[in-house]
């Protein structure tokens, strides 16, 4: 019996860990933009071959 | 960049794609078609920032019309540019701009690398579905208005107008979806929680069973009062104007189910119905959220604001300085550029001006005005700067004053949707069948009478009712938006069924707005002679060169002597030793006192009158096969324009002889004429486009605008429809009207359940059981009906 209840609290915690997840996606804004994460994602994977100065630049001004 | 091509003149701009030869300019290998393309191109090539070219072809957009150097001096004043930032502290600004070119990912990678062309920039993030970048920046190192700048230089002009004054980031709401997030949660639980109800337990274990019940209990309290708040509120509001909605009947059985099922718990007596009133919360939820699924994209509410620019330029002892809308006071003198909107009524002082009012009048062709003559607010002026002198401030302009208008500032008066009246009387059969239970358990068990009635209110709620008319009208809102025919809400989907009456605008909504019909009248032209005149006109950027262009089809090049274009007037030139003009009439023969003649342009050669063009706009494709469909199904048809009679005789052969055609309309009378066919108890649709029909739109018991492009600004209107799929309109309403249908075949279908529900409580046996069974089967297969026949309906339409 007091097997059940462990699980019973188990349970309830993790469903409420999601509910806590999505309530937390919808705050962030993630589904407020739905095209452009996307897109975004792809340009982090390119090679920046031509980017190197603008690169450095970059570190510098940080 | 490895191999460099010397590009071919026929190649589109590298920048923007545009194939326009006529100043095409070559540099890096590259072919652009105008200086601003080249100029972005320098820029990011300066910045090692090309990829922008490799991500998407040709993503820029033209840069033929340049922006005027000092557009943005109106952020240095500081009250006007803490208007528009959202947020300052001592190193940092916070600020969004609305851009109307992004439209691709190349547009994405640009902007949110802008840090790379200029270091103050910390960090920029596109919505790409809003159009909108947020930026922020360190403005010790850099001007807002440098911001703007860099923008624009990079192709990509901030829109700024008087709308955006004071606008803090709008504040998505997202409470239903939370109550959305909660119910689901809560309802997953207590079924699960419930499971010793469904099938029993061994009586050793009651200590569990008890257990659980106050744990659902527990659990269904914040759907209770929280995700039911939804309908509690909008229940209440009608209630206070003595209307009874649909929500009261809900809300009255979810409180019922509540507090029996309170009662049950802690008297010991049951395990109550917690499970199936979260589900049904949750369930109307999902409908609701699927109804209101918004286009973020689109605005329905612009209004004259959104228009005006933010600042003009006052003249002031000499000076100039910007000023905001408001600030604007009378008898001061104001600077209007190229391109500029005149914001307040006034008396032209100096320049020549050439104001296209298409915007507010409908009428396509721009007018002239001379020194001293009044000029309106909303006329867009062409050509060089002028100044004016206000005579009426912007609120008391004629323009905003149409806008402000009284009746137009009421909310619609809401046609209450079927839905409710139908479970009115849905709710008056329940409350008789639970009284008509009562008085005979009254008389057989009384114990068992409290019983009954709260089992019959709980399984007879409206809400299988709610259900189908939300998933009905969320997916045909969804099909009509693939369709690119997007409506305000699910109260235009009836209020379009309802429509027997369409009033159409004249130009830009049946026709094209360009002036691709051309036609020729005069002594007749040689090869030759076109080509000069492809030749000259090919010189100017007049929609009407252009459309002369168009009609002669240039086959080579020639040289044009002494080009003079005097705006509003017209264009000459020699070509091959021939002094040839075109234009107006008194341009051409320098007679005096010509009448203003419209969309014709008269052609000279050697100051001899050879002939005229006359221009046509062109009808949409399909659209007059659009206007005989709706004539052959008895809808009453008008079309109000702001244009004169030209084309009288061509509409009225296309409508039939009962239409109503009427011209020189403006704005105010577009209204009139629209609430004149109201009176007569029409329900009219009105379709326009442009700021001029915004009153008839709002005063039309359904207001479509029509949106060339996605960048373009549409008036206020219950619904947006995109200009290409105007000729699909009867299929639209077809849909519309197949919406009730689907949503009372699924009610029907659904009252089954209810009556199985019904005729177990009657008899005192609901079991949690069969309230558990009942309730999500009848919710599903709404679900699945709806979406099901709805579907059905919109690809027996043939729309996508």
């Amino acid at each position: 019996m007091s097997v059940i209840i462990i699980l019973l609290i188990v349970s309830i915690s993790v469903a409420a860990l999601f509910l806590l997840a999505f309530i937390w996606s919808v705050k962030n804004g993630q589904f407020r933009d739905e095209v452009s994460p996307a897109v975004r994602i792809l340009f982090d994977d390119k090679p920046a071959e031509k980017n190197e100065i603008p690169n450095l630049k970059q570190a510098e001004s940080k | 960049m490895a191999k460099i091509i010397p590009a071919p003149p026929a190649l589109p701009c590298y920048h923007c794609g545009e194939d326009d030869k006529s100043d095409n300019l070559l540099a890096y290998g590259k072919s652009f078609c105008c200086r601003g393309c080249k100029m972005v191109y320098e820029i990011l090539q300066q910045n090692g920032m090309c990829d922008y070219y490799s991500i998407s072809k040709n993503p820029g957009t033209s840069q033929r019309i340049q922006t005027r150097e000092d557009k943005f001096s109106f952020f240095d004043d500081n009250k006007i540019a803490a208007s528009l930032i959202q947020f300052k502290d001592e190193a940092r600004i916070h600020v969004n701009f609305y851009l109307p070119q992004i439209h691709c990912s190349s547009c994405l990678w640009l902007l949110e690398n802008l840090h790379r062309l200029e270091d103050a920039v910390i960090s920029s993030k596109v919505n790409f579905e809003r159009k909108e970048v947020d930026i922020v920046f360190d403005h010790r190192r850099i001007s807002l208005r440098k911001i703007a700048e860099l923008l624009t230089d990079i192709g990509y002009e901030p829109y700024i107008s008087f709308n955006d004054m004071g606008k803090k980031m709008p504040k998505v709401n997202s409470d239903k979806i939370y109550k959305l997030g909660v119910a689901g949660f809560c309802f997953a639980n207590i079924m699960l929680m419930s499971f010793p109800e469904y099938f029993g337990i061994d009586s050793k274990e009651q200590d569990l069973l008890v257990l659980f019940r106050y744990a659902n209990l527990v659990v269904s309290l914040p759907v209770f009062f929280y995700s039911a708040s939804e309908f509690y509120t909008s229940a209440w509001k009608s209630l206070r104007h003595s209307y009874l909605n649909i929500d009261a009947p809900i809300v009255l059985a979810i409180w019922v189910t509540f507090i029996r099922s309170v009662y049950e718990v802690l008297s010991g007596t049951g395990g109550g119905y917690f499970d199936s009133m979260s589900g049904i919360v949750f369930f109307m939820l999902v409908g609701r959220v699927l109804q209101d699924t918004t286009y973020r994209q689109l605005s329905f509410e612009r209004d004259y604001t959104s228009y005006f620019p933010i600042a003009v330029t006052r003249v002031y002892e000499q000076r100039q300085e910007a000023v905001t809308l408001p600030e604007i006071k009378l008898n001061d003198t104001l600077l209007i550029h190229h391109q500029e909107l005149i914001p307040a009524d006034g008396i032209l002082t100096r320049g020549k001006a050439l104001i296209d009012y298409s915007f507010v009048t409908g009428e396509s062709m721009p007018v002239e005005k001379e020194m001293g003559e009044i000029v309106y607010a909303g006329g867009k002026q062409l050509g060089s700067n002028i100044e004016i002198l206000v005579i009426k401030e912007v609120a008391q302009s004629y323009l905003t004053r149409l806008w402000n208008k009284e009746e137009l500032g009421q909310e619609k008066k809401g046609a209450h949707s079927f839905v409710h009246l139908l479970s009115r009387y849905f709710t008056w059969i329940v409350l008789s069948v639970a009284f008509f239970a009562a008085a005979y358990w009254y008389i057989h068990d009384t114990t068992r009478m409290w019983n009954v009635v709260t089992a019959v209110l709980i399984v007879a709620c409206p809400c299988a009712l709610l259900l189908s008319n939300t998933f009905t009208n969320g997916n045909i809102l969804r099909r009509l938006g693939r369709n690119h025919f997007y409506l305000r809400n699910a109260q235009v989907i009836e209020d379009i069924a309802a429509v027997d009456s369409i009033v159409f605008d004249k130009t830009g909504t049946l026709t094209t707005g360009r002036y691709n019909d051309i036609e020729y009248e005069g002594s007749s032209l040689s090869a030759e002679q076109k080509q000069h005149l492809g030749a000259l006109a090919d010189q100017s950027t007049h929609p009407l060169s252009k459309a002369i262009v168009a009609w002669v089809g240039i086959t080579d090049n020639r040289k044009v002597m002494a080009f003079k274009e005097i705006a509003g007037y017209g264009i000459e030139g020699i070509i091959d030793g021939e002094l040839i003009s075109l234009g107006s009439r008194s341009f051409v023969t320098h007679e005096k006192n010509q009448m203003p003649d419209g969309s014709v342009v008269f052609i000279a050669i050697e100051d001899e009158l050879i002939g005229k063009f006359s221009f046509r706009n062109q009808y949409r494709e399909q659209v007059p096969a659009l206007l005989t469909l709706l004539g052959l199904n008895y809808y009453h048809m008008a079309v109000l324009s702001g244009d004169n009679a030209g084309e009288k005789k061509f509409l009225r052969n296309l409508l039939g002889s009962h239409t109503t055609l009427l011209f020189n309309q403006d704005p105010s009378d577009k209204l009139n004429a629209i609430k004149l066919l109201q009176a007569d108890g029409k329900k009219v649709m009105m379709i326009g486009d442009g700021l001029n029909d915004a009153g008839a739109l709002k005063q039309a018991n359904v207001g479509i605008a029509i949106s060339e492009s996605n960048n373009h600004f549409t008036p206020a209107s219950d619904a947006i429809l995109a200009a290409d799929e105007l000729p699909k309109l009867y299929r639209f309403i077809l849909l519309c009207k197949a919406n009730k249908k689907v949503v009372l075949a699924a009610f029907v279908i659904s009252i089954l359940y209810n009556l199985i529900g019904i005729f177990f409580a009657v008899r005192g046996l609901l079991s949690p059981m069969i309230a558990a069974v009942l309730m999500p089967t009848s919710s599903i297969s709404i679900l699945l009906i709806t979406f099901g026949l709805s579907n059905y309906y919109s690809s027996r339409l043939r729309l996508k």
